[in-house]
């Protein structure tokens, strides 16, 4: 049983604080994800988890049991780091061994788990090279190893993927998906890239500053997303956010544009409000050129002028004028647009999102 | 038509010219000598070749080849000790998350001495009558006796020892600190995930990568010492009874007490001999030290 908890977990480096006290619980053989922009603590976080980094306030329980003040060796995890961290004097094969070896295992059953863990991550023809004769995308395949080998109760992964190229980035991430079925043990990946996460993981857990913004399942976090952050943060491209009025049915921009208030807000805002308005680059689309997912749709109809577009192959990129912004629409089975040519928009209002100006939390309730 | 020199050499040729009176001049001639009967009392014995006749008497003297051991075991045993000292002050320092500056900086302190005067500070600590050493010992009661450790062959080999390893030490800490310093922490934390105790991860991640480091030091050091000419000089100059001779305190006295000034620069030669041999050595460790971990530089 690998449950991993975080009760108040505080980081401080003298006075400055950079993680404020955030709970998690990580279930037994979840697969977790930390994303989050660059600087908000995750790094920081995990290292807590691993020990190797002093936790200044709470508490961190592994299995139940509180190991704050437990070295990393007695926590029985493995992690992979950002900077791949392999013993440059150590073949690739010692490398994957030390900890088995460490651990006075026998030379025959390391030699195994070697193998094995080279077998998966295609690492066999390199076992006798040293690190500085490899390639940074084979650097990293061998500290994932140098993680499976020891068959942890838990892995930290801190961003393993991001020195890949884009296919072997898929590639690996397709691999770790699989790992992760096999080995059964609990995983706490970090990680920037929202696509790994929200493919990967089991749930997502998004930071900010040093604050947990929320923590739930993929689809749960994509759907609804519980402040503008989140909203601004998960989804690619991002969701369209424009600041706005409610009046009375309607929202007003700051240009003048208006749109009417989506219906399943009516009665949580009230007019003179300051809200965040939402709305993914899925819905809204060249009418005819889009396909809402939804049971329930509520079409709006509007003539917005193309900016510029990114023809993506299956699907183009459409950026159209609204409130003087751009706002990015996903166009399907795209036709050739011009610059500055006026189109028919459909807006999705009943998957649009609205936010407290003030605080950024949703207004979904 | 007039000589003209290209302008690289004319530009040179001033520094060439003193480097030419300076080094290659004296070590030809002191090279030459080494095969004359060469005496400082009888300039003229200068003209006189012997051929290999100084070098057959250095290699069959039994005196030289005890100072040549005695040499060594003082390089031995001072080596290994400024080794773990060394070592130690540095993890230390490295450690040290306050005043490093501060603390690097009086490491320094004992290389800033000239030797010949730490040979007289520890003549006089060594001293039995009125030294430190014994006072601190009688004062703690550890012994009665005024212990002589400048005049006991042993002892005084040991206070020599002492010595050095005092004024240098230092070198070994200040460069196994800069491989400290140099060393990237994400290995040292891999090894503590993946099970290490503090012990382990020095042994298997650490030390491999101070290791060049170390062996730079030995190669400074080992020069350093089978040159040592100027603490044992001052501090027992070769005695008592020739129990303390190393190998350039028997050429010193050789060329000048003794005047044969032939003999001593044929043993001074076959000293470096010894020494260019030490050097290929670490330097063999160093480069292997340096393969091993990668090192890019
Ligand atoms: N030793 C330190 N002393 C002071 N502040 C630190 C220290 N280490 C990290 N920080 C700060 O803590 C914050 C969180 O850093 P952390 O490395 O956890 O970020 P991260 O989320 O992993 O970012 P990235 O995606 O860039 O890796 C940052 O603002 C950083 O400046
Ligand atoms: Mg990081």
């Amino acid at each position: 049983m690998a449950t991993v908890s975080l009760k108040k977990l505080v980081k401080r480096y003298g006075t400055v604080e950079v993680v404020h006290g955030i709970d998690l619980d990580v279930r037994d053989r979840e697969f977790v994800a930390l994303v989050g922009p660059s600087g908000c603590g995750k790094s920081t976080t995990l290292r807590m988890i691993a020990g190797l980094e002093d936790i200044s306030d709470g508490a961190l329980e592994i299995g139940g049991k509180v190991v704050n003040d437990l070295p990393p060796r007695a926590r029985n995890i493995s992690m992979v780091f950002q900077s791949y961290a392999l013993y440059p004097h150590m073949t690739v094969r010692e490398n994957m061994g030390f900890s088995l070896k460490i651990a006075k295992r026998p030379q025959k059953e390391i030699d195994e788990r070697v193998e094995a863990a080279a077998d998966i991550l295609e690492l066999k023809p390199l076992l006798e090279r040293r690190p500085s004769q490899l390639s940074g995308g084979q650097r990293q395949r061998v500290a994932m190893g140098r993680a499976i080998v020891r068959q942890p109760e838990v892995f930290l992964f801190d961003e393993p993927l991001s020195n890949l190229d884009a296919k072997l980035r898929t590639q690996m991430r397709t691999e770790i998906k699989k790992l992760h079925s096999k080995v059964q043990s609990t995983i706490i990946y970090v990680t920037h890239d929202q696509v790994e996460a929200m493919t990967l993981s089991d749930r997502i857990v998004i930071m900010r500053d040093g604050h947990i913004e929320q923590v739930g399942m993929p689809d749960e976090v994509f759907r609804f997303p519980a402040t503008r952050f989140v909203a601004g943060f998960i989804g690619s491209p991002p969701m369209n956010l424009d600041e706005a009025v409610v009046d009375d049915g309607k929202l007003v921009f700051a240009s003048g544009d208006s749109l009417p208030l989506p219906a399943q807000f009516h009665e949580r805002v009230t007019v003179g409000q300051k809200v965040v308005f939402g709305l993914r680059p899925d819905d809204i689309y060249p009418t005819g050129h889009g396909l809402s997912s939804a049971d329930t749709t509520d079409i709006h109809q509007l003539d917005l002028p193309v900016s510029i577009t990114e023809p993506l192959g299956n699907e183009t990129l459409v950026f159209v004028g609204f409130n003087k912004r751009d706002w990015v629409s996903r166009m399907l089975n795209p036709k050739p647009l011009a610059a500055g040519e006026k189109i028919a928009m459909s807006l999705d209002l009943s998957q649009a999102h609205l936010f407290s100006a003030e605080t950024g939390r949703t207004l979904r309730g | 038509m007039k000589l003209r020199l290209p302008a690289p050499i004319l530009l040179l040729l001033p520094a060439i010219i003193v480097l030419v009176a300076v080094i290659v001049l004296p070590l030809l001639l002191s090279f030459y000598s080494s095969f004359t009967p060469f005496r400082l009392t009888r300039p003229e014995t200068l003209w006189t070749f012997i051929g290999l006749r100084n070098y057959i008497n250095v290699l069959s003297n039994w005196d030289f080849w005890v100072a040549f051991g005695r040499t060594i075991l003082l390089l031995t045993i001072a080596l290994n000790a400024e080794m773990f000292l060394g070592l130690g002050l540095a993890m230390l320092v490295n450690k040290a998350t306050h005043g490093q500056r501060l603390l690097r900086t009086l490491m320094m302190f004992p290389m800033m001495f000239s030797p010949v005067l730490v040979g007289f500070q520890f003549k006089f600590m060594f001293n039995d009558n009125i030294g430190l050493v014994n006072n601190a010992l009688q004062s703690l009661g550890l012994t009665d006796q005024a212990i002589p450790w400048l005049i006991n062959g042993n002892l005084a080999l040991f206070s020599i020892i002492v010595a050095e390893v005092w004024s240098s030490t230092s070198v070994f800490a200040i460069l196994i600190l800069a491989g400290l310093l140099a060393m990237p922490q994400e290995p040292v934390e891999a090894a503590r995930v993946d099970g290490c105790t503090p012990w382990q991860t020095f042994r298997y991640v650490t030390w491999p990568f101070i290791m060049p480091f170390a062996f730079i030091a030995m190669t400074i050091r080992s020069l350093d010492v089978a040159r040592a000419y100027d603490i044992v000089k001052i501090m027992t100059d070769g005695g008592p009874a020739g129990r303390t001779e190393l190998l350039w305190t028997l050429v010193g006295r050789t060329a000048y007490s003794d005047a044969r000034m032939g003999v001593a620069n044929a043993m001074a030669y076959v000293s470096i001999v010894l020494s260019i041999l030490f050097t290929v050595y670490f330097f063999r460790k160093l480069a292997a030290a340096r393969q091993q971990i990668g090192a890019e530089w």
